[in-house]
């Protein structure tokens, strides 16, 4: 029954789905180690539901392999779904049944002892803030109510793996926050897969991201290799004035790879914004504020640029479509 | 099958709470009652050659025309609709099991609650040639035996759809078939040729009408049980194929 510990908790190798002749999932591997929260980002469409449904053992895969805690969901989908506590997309839940009776009717169906039920859902009920609502109807909570119902829910039996689809869709600010504290409390407990088309909310949230378009992986690892990776540069603003002549020297002297990559128009002031970038990683502020001082430039302010994980994902999604569209080109070499 | 009692008890709470279910079971019972008392009306009026049990379940098909379709038509289409089959098929529960337990949960027949009709006429009329307990008997088996079929019809055009609409038009159709295309088939004149007698033969056997007669006189035949049983395992299992195989084109 136990699988051992060194077994990765989520494991895709070569995954395929099609529909009808339409390839929802193309060549998708990737490895889940234990404890870790991961968040899978891509387009409407690119194939991130489909994934997860096939991960839970609802939907057959076309081709690959997925196996979970060491179960391959082909063969074993019992074993798989005692493992994995699931939230769909958009979250159905019925209607007609308050939040405590559609609770223990899951509790039984996920075969959770009789026994420990009643003292599970006034866990979950205490770690989703839901006592309040514990017996209100479904269908009368407000959509923050709901979603956190959903969360409940896919918690209850204690799975090692949580496979949630868009959890923190139409959420406002404060609930949002609610839900990142709660998946991030499960962190080193259970393996969190979460889905979401709010990247700040991936960023803090997740050990690591999985970018994916049109069925493909096109970017994964930490949201700050990402950047490195699918970016590969730092850049800086500096907003200065005096005589800007030397800068680009002076701006060599300190990193070669350092260049102007733009410079405004000064206001009213004298103080214009210049762009920098560079291929170094490393954090230079320092050195470029002092040179521009010894240069007798008056500085008026200076930031690094953050890339977020906005621009990684377009970046990555924009790499992809043209690599199809270069596929597409030239057909006999992909 | 642990699930198959989790589901099951799930299904019929949710009758029990539900204010739908009392309004209906009140509608229904009414119009029962109202035919049962036209029923008696006549007997008080003139001597009659049948009991009043065998002339209550000649209208057997009325509920199951009408009943069936509104007590089914949700179990499958409604958890499609809603996305809530995906949760309950994510967790260790089979498609067998989420079917069985809301067949059975439909199989709860109002009809049951019939039976206070004739203790009432026993209560009240004191009059023991009324009431006649081979026809009560029969009919309340054959009322049983055919429901387990006309449920599992039920059950399958469910499956279906995800439109409730639909799935109760396609039950009544299916039982209008079943219940009064026999007859009609067994009297068409082309039936009457050689070539076709096997299949007339079949036609024969599939008689519902038939069978409720045999029933109500005291006679149970096997063959008429066995018809029951097999259809209704075909429609179940077919009920859960047609749930397996929608998930493989969602």
């Amino acid at each position: 029954m136990t699988a051992t510990p060194i077994q990765p908790a989520i494991e895709v190798s070569h995954l395929v789905k099609s529909y009808a002749g339409v390839v929802a999932v193309n060549d998708i591997s990737f490895t889940v180690p234990r404890g870790e929260i991961i968040g899978f980002l891509g387009p409407n469409g690119a194939g991130k539901s489909t994934t997860m449904r096939i991960l839970t053992g609802y939907l057959p895969a076309t081709s690959g392999q997925v196996s979970i805690c060491g179960f391959p969901v082909a063969t074993e989908p019992d074993a798989v779904k005692r493992r994995v506590g699931y939230m769909p997309e958009n979250n159905p839940l019925p209607d007609d049944m308050r939040v405590s009776e559609y609770l223990y009717f899951r509790g039984r169906l996920k075969e959770v002892p009789r026994r420990n039920l009643g003292s599970r859902i006034d866990e979950v009920l205490e770690l989703c803030d839901l006592k309040r609502v514990r017996h209100k109807i479904i269908g009368k909570l407000s959509k923050g109510f709901r979603q956190r119902v959903g969360i409940a829910e896919s918690v209850l039996a204690e799975p090692p793996v949580i496979i949630m689809d868009e959890p923190t869709i139409g959420l406002d600010p404060h609930q949002i926050l609610i839900v990142r504290d709660l998946i991030a409390s499960l962190r080193g407990r259970m393996t969190v897969l979460i889905s979401s088309h709010i990247l700040p909310e991936i960023e803090m949230t997740c050990d690591r991201v999985l970018i994916i378009n049109q069925g493909r992986i096109v970017a994964q690892g930490t949201p700050s290799d990402l950047r490195r990776e699918v970016l590969g540069q730092s850049a800086y603003e500096i907003e200065a004035a005096g005589d800007l002549g030397s800068l680009p020297f002076l701006l060599g002297s300190i990193d070669p790879g350092l260049s102007v990559a733009s410079e405004g128009t000064p206001d009213a002031l004298g103080f214009r914004t210049i762009k920098l970038k560079t291929l170094n990683p490393e954090d230079t502020g320092e050195a470029i504020l002092r040179a521009c001082l010894s240069e007798g430039l008056r500085v008026r302010a200076l930031s690094r640029a953050h890339p977020t994980l906005e621009d990684v994902f377009l970046a990555a999604t924009r790499r992809s479509w043209d690599a199809v569209a270069e596929d597409r080109v030239t057909p006999g070499q992909s | 099958m642990r699930h198959f009692l989790t589901i099951l008890a799930h299904e019929v709470r949710m009758l029990l709470v539900s204010p739908s279910t009392y309004i209906a079971a009140v509608g229904f019972l009414s119009v029962m009652g109202f035919i049962f008392t036209g029923i008696l009306e006549a007997y008080s009026k003139a001597p009659q050659e049948l009991s009043p049990a065998s002339v209550f379940f000649e209208i057997y098909y009325f509920p199951a025309i009408f009943m069936v379709p509104l007590l089914t038509m949700k179990c499958l289409a409604d958890e499609r609709r809603l996305g809530t089959i995906e949760t309950l098929l994510t967790t260790p529960v089979t498609t067998a099991e989420v079917v069985l337990g809301k067949y059975a949960a439909a199989y709860l027949l109002f009809w049951g609650s019939t039976a206070g009709f004739f203790y009432i006429l026993k209560r009240f009329a004191g009059d023991a040639h009324l009431i006649d307990p081979g026809p009560i008997l029969g009919g309340y088996l054959f009322v049983s035996v055919s429901g387990l079929l006309f449920i599992a019809i039920g059950v399958f055009a469910s499956s279906l759809s995800r439109n409730q609409a639909v799935a109760g038009m396609l039950c009544v159709t299916m039982l209008v078939g079943l219940i009064f295309g026999g007859q009609y088939l067994a009297n068409a004149a082309w039936m009457e040729r050689e070539a076709l007698s096997p299949l007339k033969a079949a036609v024969d056997y599939a008689q519902v009408q038939q069978h409720y007669q045999d029933f109500t006189r005291g006679v149970v035949d096997m063959r008429e049980l066995l018809f029951y049983v097999s259809g209704t395992v075909l429609a179940l299992i077919f009920s859960i194929l047609s749930v397996e195989t929608k998930l493989l084109h969602s």
